[in-house]
């Protein structure tokens, strides 16, 4: 256990230093010249030439990246260029928001996913079913921009019953929730179903059902616990998808998140921000993989960790 | 040009009551709290970077400059500068500074600040992108290349005086020290700061910044020591941000938001103007914009001028103003209308596809080439490429779009390898309200250089040095030099360097609460709106 924990620790820094790398050259050949943007449009080429040397523009990518890995290994992210602030602080003050957002969102995915997917596997072939699984494939293929903003017209605008967007309230979290929870829930619907209709299908399900247990004790006691397994470690995987799909519901909601901060930074390619968030979301998600790596094992003795 | 004193602050600094009536609105009342939204953070509240227009009224209203202008006009007025005169030669300013004006932190703002400032915005540490605008001051070249940190120019007589040399006459010096680069800020407040002075600004103006929120809000409080008398009339400016443009306008619609700083979505402006009562609470006005697309003339075959002409007549520009809501009038040279300097009786080339064709022929082109148009990749501008294009294909001609993100735009054209651009997203917002502002970078030799806002790569030395005599003249108003700026954008339009397309029109709107003159909603230099003058009714 304690090899194989270091052994995927390892794995995730070379991970992440490789995430790094790459980002770091894509945003070194991009055709858009950060130093330009600071400089703004009535600016000499002195100015210029000024500022690029000040940021360290002006050596070879190999130091560049040097720089910036030798500062992060020093727990500095570096300043934005725009904003001439601490790269780490604009983050900290938003990475709450997206981790509240995060956790609500798949929580919202999970109960709407997984209701769908064990009604759809109890009522198999029905029309039930074909009707749900046509939903969850409407709601993966959905727009999300589009449902964000239905669902806040709808349920904001025209009721009144949660606000126009925002943070701060639980309230302020429902709708923002509740469009990723939609948006997301169809693959779970999916896994679940099948899953479901296989372990409906197995020999211990029939046993139970012999040894007279109710049709609803089989499913909550039997069926359910064994069908669920599989769906753990989707979830660390979802964590990836997730994080795209934040950017554009932070959008609409007005949340502020890091998803909001990444969009920014992009528009105005301040390096610094771009890098600090594309880390922090790998970090999130090699995190997310390796803890339901580890997981698994503890609710399904049959997966070993060698 | 002897004495040039600055009538209204003169007259109203020996007639107090009359100041008073003179600048602050009957009908305001003071008091009370607005909400502005944004979708961008504010990147920055320090006067010496902040360059959107986000952040440019906001820091107008938390600092203040020498030199000013009357709220939603385009009409210089003294500042923190009570009065001042300019020497003969037009070379030397001296600005007598406002007695009892205080920093927020409750100091005396003397001239040591004043000559602080300035040195400051040009030292290449501080990374200004308005260091270029003080390039007239003398020893602007030694600070600039780092050879010196104090500009030599600038003299501190006696703490209510400072003297500006400048090197080399500058019609438009008043102007630049109305920018927000030339704010006066207090060194101990900068120092203190460590380099986050943006976050934590300290000025002299009618607001001072109150609490935060990184991502999402900060807020304006009433600046109660404020050295205009009375201003400003609201307790509390709240500005939101991370919000999408069409969420507030339901929450304005909602009555929640007061102003969407970032103007009516273009796909809901037929819906508001077509309700009277939305359409009542948006106010329209004039902007110094010209939106154009740029012929690079060092692209064969754009360097052979016919070519060019043919381009300018094959462009319908009714149809791409049609194409934006008519929320544009069509554009024939580049200045603004509301420019000074403006030519009033130009045709510019009309919208005429045989003579286009014509021209081509001429030039030897009769089956038309092959070019390419980048364009940025927002909405509505690749829908406007795609109208160029079809008018370029009406007269032979084969543009393919190239739609990228804004920086890479920027890019293409500071390096020269586009071969034409549509400005639009990028296009060219006057800085001050002064006819020079739309050449030196954008027509003008020192822009064509690689990596400069000139796309069109366009250098004529016989017109830049009719520029440069231009603003030579010590009267940046004088009838005489706005013809010759006239003349030098003439000239430019038969060279043909742009296609001018059109001039946006700026559309305000408010909530029903919000008080104050139509003109403070579309002021020239303060956008969205000038905080220190609006107010609310209930």
């Amino acid at each position: 256990m304690a090899a194989y924990l270091i052994r995927r620790l390892i794995q995730s820094a070379l991970i992440l230093l490789g995430v790094s790398f790459i980002t770091f050259f894509l945003l070194y050949v991009l055709p858009a010249d950060p130093v330009r943007q600071i400089a703004g449009r009535s600016a000499t080429p002195q100015t210029v030439a000024n500022i690029r040397a000040q940021l360290g523009l002006d050596q070879p990518f190999i130091v560049q990246y040097g720089r910036y890995l030798a500062g992060l290994f020093h727990g500095d992210m570096g300043r934005s260029y725009l904003q001439k602030t601490d790269v780490a602080t604009l983050i900290m003050a938003r990475l709450p928001a997206s981790l509240l957002l995060m956790v609500a969102g798949i929580g919202a995915e999970l109960v709407i996913g997984l209701t769908m997917g064990v009604v759809a596997a109890l009522w198999r072939g029905k029309a039930l079913d074909n009707g749900l699984m046509m939903t969850s494939f409407v709601t993966v293929s959905a727009p999300q921009f589009v449902v964000a903003l239905l669902l806040l017209y709808v349920f904001a605008v025209q009721l009144g019953w949660f606000p126009i967007g925002g943070y701060g309230t639980p309230a302020h979290l429902v709708l923002p929730a509740l469009t990723l929870g939609i948006l997301g829930s169809g693959w779970y619907a999916r896994m679940m179903r099948s899953s479901m209709v296989e372990v409906l299908r197995a020999d211990f399900v029939r046993t139970a059902r012999a040894k007279g247990l109710t049709r609803a004790r089989v499913i909550m006691r039997h069926a359910l616990p064994n069908a669920i397994l599989p769906i753990i470690a989707m979830i660390g995987i979802d964590i990836g998808i997730f994080m795209g799909g934040i950017v554009v519901v932070e959008g609409v909601f007005g949340w502020p998140g890091i998803g909001q901060l990444a969009w920014q930074a992009i528009q105005r390619v301040d390096i610094p921000i771009i890098m600090g968030v594309t880390l922090v979301s790998a970090f999130a998600i090699v995190l997310g993989n390796l803890l339901a790596d580890l997981v698994a094992p503890l609710i399904d003795p049959r997966i070993r960790i060698r | 040009m002897k004495k040039l004193l600055a009538s209204t602050a003169l007259i109203a600094a020996f007639s107090l009551p009359a100041f008073a009536q003179e600048t602050l609105d009957p009908n305001a009342t003071p008091g009370g709290n607005i909400t502005v939204t944004y979708k961008d953070d504010v990147a920055t509240l320090d006067p010496a970077i902040g360059y959107d227009w986000q952040n440019w009224s906001m820091i107008k209203s938390l600092f203040d400059g020498l030199m000013d202008y009357e709220p939603g006009t385009t009409t210089l007025r003294p500042g923190l500068a009570e009065s001042y005169e300019i020497s003969d030669d037009g070379l030397t300013f001296t600005f007598h500074l406002r007695p009892g004006v205080k920093f927020h932190n409750g100091r005396d703002m003397v001239a040591e600040d004043v000559k602080y400032s300035l040195n400051r915005v040009t030292n290449p540490e501080t990374q200004s992108p308005g260091a270029g605008f003080f390039g007239a001051i003398a020893g602007y070249d030694a600070v600039a290349d780092g050879s010196a940190d104090s500009l030599e120019g600038v003299t501190v007589v006696d703490p209510a005086t400072v003297e500006i040399k400048l090197s080399r006459p500058d019609a438009t010096f008043l102007h630049v020290m109305a920018l927000n680069f030339a704010s006066v800020v207090p060194r101990e407040a900068v120092d203190a700061a460590n380099g986050d002075f943006g976050k934590m600004p300290i000025g002299t103006g009618a607001f001072k910044l109150g609490d935060w929120t990184i991502g999402q809000k900060l807020i304006f409080e009433k600046n109660a020591d404020y050295w205009r008398a009375g201003l400003p009339y609201l307790d509390t400016v709240t500005f939101e941000v991370g919000q999408e443009p069409i969420v507030a306008l339901l929450r304005l619609q909602n009555g929640e938001v007061d102003v969407p700083g970032d103007g009516i979505p273009p796909a809901k402006f037929q819906e508001v103007m077509g309700d009277p009562a939305q359409a009542a609470r948006v106010v329209e006005g004039g902007q110094l914009q010209t939106g154009y697309i740029t012929l690079n003339v060092t692209t064969p075959p754009m360097d052979d001028v016919n070519v060019r002409k043919a381009i300018n007549m094959a462009i319908n520009k009714d149809r791409i103003t049609q194409l934006i809501n008519g929320r544009a009038v069509p554009a024939n040279q580049p200045l603004p209308p509301s420019m000074p300097g403006y030519t009033e009786d130009y045709a510019g080339y009309a919208y005429d596809v045989e003579a286009a064709k014509a021209l081509l022929a001429e030039a030897g082109l009769a089956d038309g080439f092959e070019t390419e148009l980048y364009v940025m990749n927002t909405d509505p501008n690749p829908r406007i490429a795609q109208a160029i294009q079809q008018d370029l294909a009406a007269i032979g001609v084969n543009a393919s779009i190239q739609s990228l993100a804004q920086a890479n735009v920027i890019e293409a054209g500071g390096a020269g390898t586009a071969p034409m651009i549509w400005s639009g997203g990028m296009a060219w917002i006057a800085d001050f309200p002064d006819p020079s502002n739309f050449f030196g970078p954008i027509l003008g030799c020192a822009g064509a250089e690689e990596g400069g806002w000139n796309w069109s790569k366009f250098c004529n030395a016989e017109i830049d040095a009719e520029a440069t005599a231009a603003d030579s003249m010590i009267d940046p108003a004088d009838p005489a030099r706005m013809q010759m700026w006239s003349d030098v954008y003439m000239k430019v339009m038969e060279e043909a360097p742009w296609v001018p397309v059109f001039n946006e029109q700026r559309y305000t709107m408010k909530s029903a609460r919000m008080g104050g003159a139509d003109a403070l909603y579309v002021d020239p230099v303060s956008i969205p709106v000038n905080y220190d003058y609006v107010y609310v009714t209930e």
